[in-house]
């Protein structure tokens, strides 16, 4: 399938930005001339070598790459049946997957001559990583984060003071993860000059959902040579499974596995207190529909009036009511099955992970672990599944110690 | 020949500049925002544009968002705005409505034409497009190449509300989409007095005004000062 390009689930998107239906660029006018400048500049750096090798080194030295793909002998033993391996994005500067798309991005704001660096942030991680990577370039930065957000995930709103971001909190809508975007996108719009927009995900409109795979798809394409490495030439993973808020961990340990038809692809949604008609979850592909958010189409909660709704969950990052449109067009031609886990299971996993593995997992890959639980046990020894251990939980002790009743403050 | 290519028409002939104001359908609940549109003509309003509440109003500033959110707590839909207009037309068969006899979507850009802009257009709307201070002549084309009705200058690069627009900035830009363009060409962000009002009308072909009026909304005023403060911005424009 690889070799043949009319069947590859790797060409996208089109020359519009569209993966299928889904993606495109919705953006206002004012916006427009700068996200086809952004297409323009990135498309050329893709096929710079100096662009790469820029990122290459940074990679290395500055983040810790690669990550280890780390076989997670006791919790297979535990489970009983497939082969765990976990890829240990948590180890990362910073502590998530999210610095592997910030340097990219913020590489190409410096070619661009842009001075002023703004992002949006959920569980702060994609924030922290933009605070650090602006302190090392000596880059002015501006995060918005949502008030709700502000306060359940304290400890990095610190970290950006310490490493001199101004935190803006969001109190529009519900102050989450997707006000917090309503808020930058509305920055940019005033500060088209000077402004690079440094996105978390891979949404928003083209190019940003194609640009932050490609970033993030470091991760695949390292497990791809280390499972070799430890599992026999051309050994390729059975499932590969991540956590989705908008999808970028999840794209990037999916996409160089996209046309191996033998690996299984699974998404987990964050299912909160249970994806049904409360509306209490943030499981886009399985609760929404179609529509357009944040400059493309894709999947959203939303009510029959076309009326965003506010997701919910216990893990900030994955508290967004939609999904990157690449996904929602796998999801739609079915090369990836997208599940829920609830943060009853999710705080589950994150507990068994940590007496298991000695890995403090952060919530969001604690969604893609439990989901793991789930299937192991059924599958037999020899299926190799790789979750993305795509952060660490050190920002979530106090939401988790809150949950377990346990007080912090002895 | 749609009521907004009417509208223009008559103004052209009197001589006039158009003003055209911005309100929230249901802000802050169908009653009050039902009198407010049906006294905008009366107050000197030659366009009425209807906006239509959104959870997510990305080019708007904190008046117009409360605004929506004011209109969604209290139960505006879509069928509920559309039958305002029903209603409103019961006595106005003339006002043209922006949101009805045109569109102004303002996350549609060119690039994305096919699927709303141009079906719009096939069953007789008119589709307003935006140009803005970053629309330079490379792209102005392209955005002026499917609009109708007129061409909606943002007179700021930012959100609705936020700074105030100047006249000697927007003159050189008005002109240089004129130069490209017999569409009448309307200024709007940024205008909260009835003298930028005059000074903006002045340098096209009209303005807009929104913030302004929802932010009176906000306070409670009462219908006839909401009423006042419009009539004193349409004279404004319409003495330029
Ligand atoms: C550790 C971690 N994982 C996952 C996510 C969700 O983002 P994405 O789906 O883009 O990977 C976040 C977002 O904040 C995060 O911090």
């Amino acid at each position: 399938m690889a070799e043949d390009g009319i069947n590859s689930f790797m060409t996208g998107p089109d020359e519009a930005g569209r993966f299928g239906i889904f993606g495109g660029r919705f953006v206002s006018e004012t916006l427009m001339p700068l996200i086809l400048e952004l297409e323009e500049r990135y498309t050329f750096a893709k096929t710079d070598p100096s662009f790469w090798a820029e990122m290459e080194d940074l990679w290395k030295h500055y983040v810790g790459r690669p990550s280890p793909l780390y076989f997670a002998e006791r919790m297979t033993t535990h489970l009983g049946g497939a082969k765990i391996y976990m890829k240990r994005d948590e180890l990362n500067h910073t502590g998530a997957h999210k610095i592997n798309n910030v340097l990219g991005q913020i590489i190409l704001a410096r070619r661009m001559g842009k001075t002023r660096i703004i992002a949006e942030t959920g569980a702060g991680q994609h924030g922290v990583a933009t605070a650090t990577v602006c302190a090392k370039f000596g880059l002015k930065c501006v995060v918005y984060m949502g008030a709700h957000d502000v306060e359940r995930q304290a400890p990095n709103v610190f970290r950006m003071r310490l490493l001199g971001a101004e935190v803006v909190p969001v109190t529009s809508g519900r102050g989450t993860l997707k006000d917090a975007m309503n808020d930058a996108l509305r920055d940019w719009v005033t500060n088209v000059r000077d402004t690079f927009y440094c996105i978390g995900t891979v949404a928003g409109p083209h190019p940003y959902p194609a640009m932050v795979r490609d970033f993030q798809s470091v991760i695949g394409r390292e497990v791809r040579w280390q499972l070799a490495e430890q599992e026999g030439e051309g050994r390729l993973p059975d499932t590969v499974i991540a956590a989705i808020g908008g999808g970028s961990n999840a794209m990037g340990l999916f996409y160089p596995f996209l046309d191996d038809p033998s690996v299984k692809i699974i998404g987990v949604e964050a299912g909160g207190k249970g994806v049904d008609d409360r509306m209490q979850h943030c499981a886009s592909l399985t609760g929404g529909r179609p529509g357009v958010l944040h400059g493309n189409r894709t999947y959203l909660l939303q009510d029959a009036d076309g009326q965003i709704l506010e997701g919910f969950s216990i893990s900030a990052g994955l508290d967004y009511p939609g999904i990157g449109p690449e996904h929602a067009w796998l999801h739609d031609t079915g090369r990836a099955q997208y599940v829920s886990i609830t943060d009853t299971e999710a705080l589950e996993a994150f507990q068994l992970c940590c007496k298991l593995e000695g890995i403090i997992p952060a919530l969001e890959p604690s969604h893609a672990l439990a989901h793991v639980m789930k299937i192991a046990p059924k599958l037999p020894k020899d299926h190799i599944i790789v979750m993305n251990m795509c952060g660490r939980g050190d920002k979530d002790i106090f939401t988790v110690a809150k949950h377990l009743g346990f007080d912090m403050k002895v | 020949m749609t009521r907004i290519d009417a509208t223009f028409q008559r103004l052209k002939a009197e001589g006039k500049k158009a003003f055209v104001s911005y309100i929230m359908a249901g802000d802050p609940d169908a009653e009050t925002s039902f009198a407010v549109m049906k006294g905008l003509p009366e107050a000197g309003v030659d366009i009425i544009e209807l906006g239509m509440p959104f959870t997510d109003p990305m080019a708007d500033g904190p008046t117009i968002q409360l605004a929506g959110q004011r209109a969604l707590e209290a139960g505006q839909t879509l069928e509920r705005t559309l039958q305002m207009v029903r209603d409103f037309r019961k006595a106005d068969d003339t006002t043209p409505i922006v949101g009805i006899d045109g569109l102004i979507v303002v996350d549609l850009p060119p690039e994305e034409d096919s699927e709303l802009c141009l079906p719009a257009k096939a069953a007789g709307l008119n589709f307003i497009r935006l140009a803005t201070p970053t629309t330079d002549a490379k792209r102005l084309p392209t955005v002026l190449q499917n609009t109708s009705g007129f061409v909606y200058y943002v007179s700021i690069t930012g959100i609705t509300g936020a700074a105030a627009a100047q006249a000697a900035d927007v003159a050189p830009e008005v002109a240089r989409i004129k130069a490209s363009t017999d569409l009448p060409v309307i200024v709007g962000f940024g205008i909260r007095t009835p003298e930028t009002a005059k000074a903006i009308a002045g340098v096209a072909d009209g303005c807009v005004v929104g913030s302004a009026i929802v932010k009176m909304i906000e306070q409670k005023r009462s219908v006839a000062d909401i009423l006042a403060f419009v009539r004193g911005l349409a004279d404004g424009a319409h003495r330029a």
